[in-house]
């Protein structure tokens, strides 16, 4: 399922972190798990009461819900924290690692550390437990899962809970570079967007993407007018879901109900 | 009676797809649904595992009503599902296939039992574990997607035209393990098919479905020597006695 509001969802998981370990001075490892606790329940809540009512609808309804899920958090976490860019504390702001010549800042090393830590736990996931195959057998063929008894409806909830989780985790370990504000998940749409045109599942075709959309958005702020850079990436979005659904490389065939 | 079936319709929108069908199968014994094209197969057999809600009437299964149950509450009470057309899980591994059909189950020591039983019934399965399934032959999902419904340790399976598609050869193998399964395991078994000729030699009773009703139901061995399916079911009109006008003709639940 295609979710336009991943990057808002990271946004908010930022939020939650600076709330509970900066306001209330929890520690910083605790405060982590409760925030990507926080969002997993929140990612399970939205699909059990709102996105389960478009199961089945048209991939565009869904598309179009998600954006609009998209800006209205984004106005929430306005209201409720203001649209001034926050900062993170966090155990190693301001430290950095030498490895031989190279200088890494502790913030980016644990961005790829994070990254890299969460990939294998979610590979192993997908690959070895019972709940994440079913997970990919539910994707694969829902009729199906339907057949042998996979409680559909509750898998894909739980889809959302850990995409959530995961935005969280993103939006963390984002957050002492970026700052912690309500546009902050622009950022998360472009990777998303990469992923999408590039077909899930292909890193090439995720690197290819990445790269469509960055030279999309210089261009679009060279030659068209204001506001159109930060739109382009939607715009390629849209225009690759309707054009090549499957992605430029895609691996996965999609099985038409 | 293990299933029961007491006068159900079902819709699909403002179609009548079922109109009023009741049937019965007894434990241990194999019931074919013959019918043609459209007739309303399928239909009875999503109504029953809960993929689709009756309109009316009454489904029983070990004396519980499960009539507009979720698919996934029918199928802990031992009915599996062996959709039309292998429905299978392209992209995961035939033993990954086959451990999903256990997804509801929890003893690990049966359930690796009951793998092993599915590969001695299926031998080209055991082959082929590790592969992806969308690569097997046609043949071979047919026999995975039952595999996979044994893996649930049903009580009864529903079984949707697994000759569909397939060699004559392979129809009558595919069959052959039907029965010993119903043998070996006393597994009941509802199987709808097209296929006339196989489903009425390897079944015990057997109804036959016109437009969503039920036309005429009998054993097995009574249907294949009714003049009437064997004009319109087994195709055997050459054989009527000469001079009979094709528009006199009728079937005579009409
Ligand atoms: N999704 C659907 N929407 C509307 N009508 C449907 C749908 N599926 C089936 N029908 C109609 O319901 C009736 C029964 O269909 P069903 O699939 O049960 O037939 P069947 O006996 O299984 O046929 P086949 O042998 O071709 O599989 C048919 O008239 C069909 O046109
Ligand atoms: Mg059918």
């Amino acid at each position: 399922m295609v979710n336009f509001a991943q990057g808002d969802l990271m946004m908010l998981g930022a939020f939650v972190a600076v709330t509970l370990i900066g306001d209330f001075g929890l520690p910083w490892v605790l405060g982590l798990l409760l925030s990507v606790l926080a969002l997993a329940v929140f990612g399970y809540l939205l699909d059990a009461f709102v996105l389960r009512r478009v199961l089945g609808e048209p991939q565009f309804a869904i598309v179009m819900l998600t954006i609009g899920l998209g800006f209205i958090f984004r106005a929430v976490a306005g209201l409720v924290w203001g649209y001034d860019p926050q900062s993170f504390p966090t155990p190693y702001t301001g430290k950095s690692l030498r490895v031989g010549e190279v200088v890494v800042s502790y913030e980016n090393f644990a961005i790829l550390l994070g990254t890299l830590i969460l990939c294998v736990v979610l590979f192993l996931f997908f690959r070895r437990t019972r709940l994440g195959i079913a997970m990919q057998a539910t994707s694969q063929n829902q009729l199906a899962a339907y057949y042998v008894g996979i409680p559909v409806k509750r898998v894909f909830s739980l889809v959302w809970a850990i995409s959530a989780g995961v935005a969280a985790v993103a939006g963390i370990l984002l957050a002492p570079v970026s700052l912690v504000q309500p546009g902050m998940g622009f950022i998360g749409i472009k990777a998303f967007a990469a992923a999408v045109i590039g077909g899930f599942g292909s890193i090439p075709g995720a690197l290819l993407g990445g790269w469509i959309i960055g030279i999309a958005e210089q261009f679009a702020g060279v030659y068209l007018p204001a506001g159109f850079q930060e739109m382009s990436a939607y715009g390629i979005l849209i225009l690759a879901l309707i054009l090549r659904p499957q992605g430029l490389f895609a691996q996965i065939q999609r099985k038409k109900v | 009676m293990l299933l029961e079936l007491k006068n159900v319709e079902t819709y699909y929108g403002p179609i009548m797809a079922i109109r009023g069908v009741s049937l019965a199968v007894p434990e241990g014994r194999i019931v074919a649904v013959l019918g043609a094209n459209g007739a309303g197969k399928t239909t009875i057999l999503r109504t029953i595992s809960g993929v689709m809600d009756p309109q009316k009437g009454e489904i029983v299964f070990a004396g519980e009503d499960i009539a507009r149950r979720d698919p996934d509450a029918v199928m802990r009470l031992g009915l599996s599902h062996v959709p039309e057309g292998r429905e299978v899980f392209p992209f995961l591994s035939v033993s990954e296939n086959l451990r999903m059909g256990a997804y509801s189950r929890r003893d690990r020591a049966r359930i690796a039992g009951d793998l092993e039983r599915v590969y001695d019934y299926f031998p080209a399965l055991a082959d082929r574990g590790s592969q992806q399934a969308s690569q097997l032959s046609g043949g071979e999902q047919q026999m995975l997607a039952i595999g996979r419904a044994l893996m649930a340790h049903p009580r009864m399976l529903l079984l949707d035209e697994p000759s569909l598609g397939l060699s004559p050869i392979l129809v009558h193998q595919i069959f052959e393990i039907i029965n010993r399964i119903n043998e070996e395991q006393g597994m009941t078994i509802l199987v709808v098919e097209q296929n006339a000729h196989v489903a009425l030699r390897h079944s015990h009773y057997g109804y036959v479905l016109e437009n969503g009703r039920v036309v005429m139901d009998d054993t097995c061995e009574k249907l294949e020597n009714s003049p009437d399916i064997q004009e319109f079911y087994l195709g055997m009109k050459d054989q009527m006695p000469r001079g009979v006008r094709r528009w006199k003709k009728r079937k005579t639940w009409r």
